[in-house]
């Protein structure tokens, strides 16, 4: 993003809030990779640490909003710089969600790591939120190098999640069909799953967010939706 | 997962100019290849511009930069000054408003000023406005005098003046003043307003009943406005043209500009990053 306000307080300011957003960023990306591992290698503790760091995430986004109700408030940001702190406002919610999401995951794996769940639906689980991590790393990415390509291509993966999403969703099906012991523990995987795939959904929308601080435009093309047939066949009329 | 704020776009923003359909908007005045010199030195280069009946156009640019040339281009200003001359075409409802044969009295009626600093003329308050219509009409006192209240009236000043119409205009304070001036200028019934900085004496809140002012005026006149204040530029008009060492740079929807200029010196200017 162009720098050299005439006034260098201004400067200062976006450079803080940017600080903020990268940090929460790294964060968040942390928490979510944890959360994974807890459910991958059913290790409590670590499920019980992301559990407990989900405040300093919070923390940060209440720093980000303070940060940026104060720059509109003192600086009228126009243009760019506009676009630079709302943008910064819907980062800043979608990493909390993101984070919340993580921290859902991790509780749940905590009871999940109590009963025999299919390794097969725990090892889609974990394929599902690699996607989603890669996503998220890369966005961050495109957010702190302010590269709209990279974000572009955040914005593209999402479909494939989708996708992943809809199998996996299909697979827990099958297996609590086969076999209703396993009803409880596929049932805190669809909801990881749910999870993970809703992470994925603020992932695109930062994306969406990076594209828009640094162009003025939105991603135009409507993208084809992977899941779609969720609700045309499995869901009862 | 097909929830809605996936596809929601990240935020609105008004499409650019070049897009906008302007159907609907007639123009006014119409401005083509315009140049403007002060002696040898070419102030304004090869501008073109339309002014949109019924809309607020305001110009923007820092110091130097032509936009006031460009307002008092407008109801030919320069004319009072030798040495300076303006070539291309100022379309004004068909007529060349650039023409040495166009009747500048007339014209100035027709497209009124209203200056920077408060001007109003040392008389009553009444008189300021009267003698205004005086020149152009010849009317029965009575119409006069409807005339002078429904001026005040237009510039939300009647309610303070009303008692004391033949108090001096100049006991009025500066916002009151530059009202004063406003409804001097509805008076003699133009169609195009000029204001050249109009808040820039007056603290906030006289600056905001200018600028809800300019917003009612509009529906009556075609209202073009130059102003340091961005934030005003941004506040009161529909369209706004920033302008650069004498050149056009972006002419845009206020919306667009405000958001997402197309011009990097726009960008810059706008943002307080200019060199």
């Amino acid at each position: 993003m162009a720098n050299d306000h005439t006034l260098k307080r201004f400067d200062e300011e976006l450079e803080r809030l940017n600080a903020t957003i990268n940090e929460m960023g790294g964060l968040t990306e942390s928490q979510f990779a944890k959360a994974l591992t807890a459910v991958r290698e059913r290790d409590t503790a670590i499920a019980e640490e992301v559990i407990a760091d989900d405040a300093r995430v919070d923390a940060l986004d209440a720093a980000v909003q303070e940060q940026t109700v104060k720059l509109l408030a003192l600086r009228q940001p126009m243009a760019v710089d506009l676009r630079v702190v709302l943008s910064s406002i819907k980062i800043a919610a979608a990493l909390e969600r993101i984070a919340d999401y993580a921290k859902n995951t991790a509780k749940r794996s905590i009871v999940l790591a109590q009963s025999t769940a299919p390794a097969a639906a725990v090892a889609g689980i974990d394929r599902l939120g690699r996607l989603v991590r890669a996503a998220l790393k890369d966005v961050l990415d495109a957010f702190a190098d302010d590269d709209v390509a990279k974000a572009h291509d955040v914005w593209n993966r999402d479909e494939e999640i989708d996708q992943v999403y809809t199998g996996l969703f299909r697979e827990l099906l099958t297996y609590m069909m086969e076999d209703p012991r396993t009803i409880t523990a596929c049932t805190h995987l669809l909801f990881m799953a749910k999870n993970i795939e809703r992470a994925g959904d603020h992932v695109t929308n930062i994306a969406e967010l990076v594209n828009f601080r640094n162009t003025g435009q939105n991603f135009g093309e409507a993208r084809r939706k992977g899941s779609g047939a969720l609700y045309t066949t499995d869901t009862p009329a | 997962m097909n929830m809605a704020s996936t596809n929601m776009p990240a935020f609105s923003v008004p499409v650019a100019h070049a897009g906008v359909s302007m159907a609907g908007l007639s123009e006014k005045v119409s401005i083509r290849n315009l140049d403007f010199f002060y002696g040898d030195s070419r102030a304004l280069k090869s501008i073109n511009l339309a002014l949109y009946a019924n809309k607020t156009t305001a110009f923007i640019g820092p110091s130097g930069c032509g936009k006031s040339t460009l307002l008092r281009v407008l109801n030919r200003m320069y004319d009072l000054y030798p040495g300076q001359r303006a070539t291309g075409e100022v379309m004004f409802d068909g007529e060349n408003l650039l023409d040495p044969k166009v009747d500048i009295n007339l014209l100035r009626a027709r497209i009124g000023m209203v200056f920077q600093k408060p001007t109003p003329f040392p008389m009553s308050i009444y008189e300021n406005i009267a003698f205004g219509i005086r020149l152009y009409e010849r009317l029965p006192r009575a119409e006069i005098d409807a005339r002078v209240e429904s001026a005040l009236r237009r510039a939300a000043l009647w309610d303070e003046v009303k008692d004391k119409l033949d108090a001096s205009g100049l006991g009025l304070s500066g916002g009151q003043q530059q009202r004063l001036c406003i409804a001097r200028t509805v008076a003699v019934k133009p169609e195009v307003i000029l204001f050249d900085e109009p808040c820039s004496a007056l603290d906030p809140i006289s600056t905001a009943k200018i600028e809800e002012l300019i917003d009612e005026l509009k529906q009556d006149y075609t209202i073009v406005i130059v102003t340091h204040n961005m934030q005003q530029a941004a506040r009161v008009s529909d369209f706004t043209t920033f302008m650069y060492l004498g050149e056009l740079v972006e002419f845009g929807v206020t919306e667009k500009i405000f958001t997402a200029p197309g011009d990097k010196r726009t960008q810059a200017y706008i943002t307080g990053r200019f060199g």
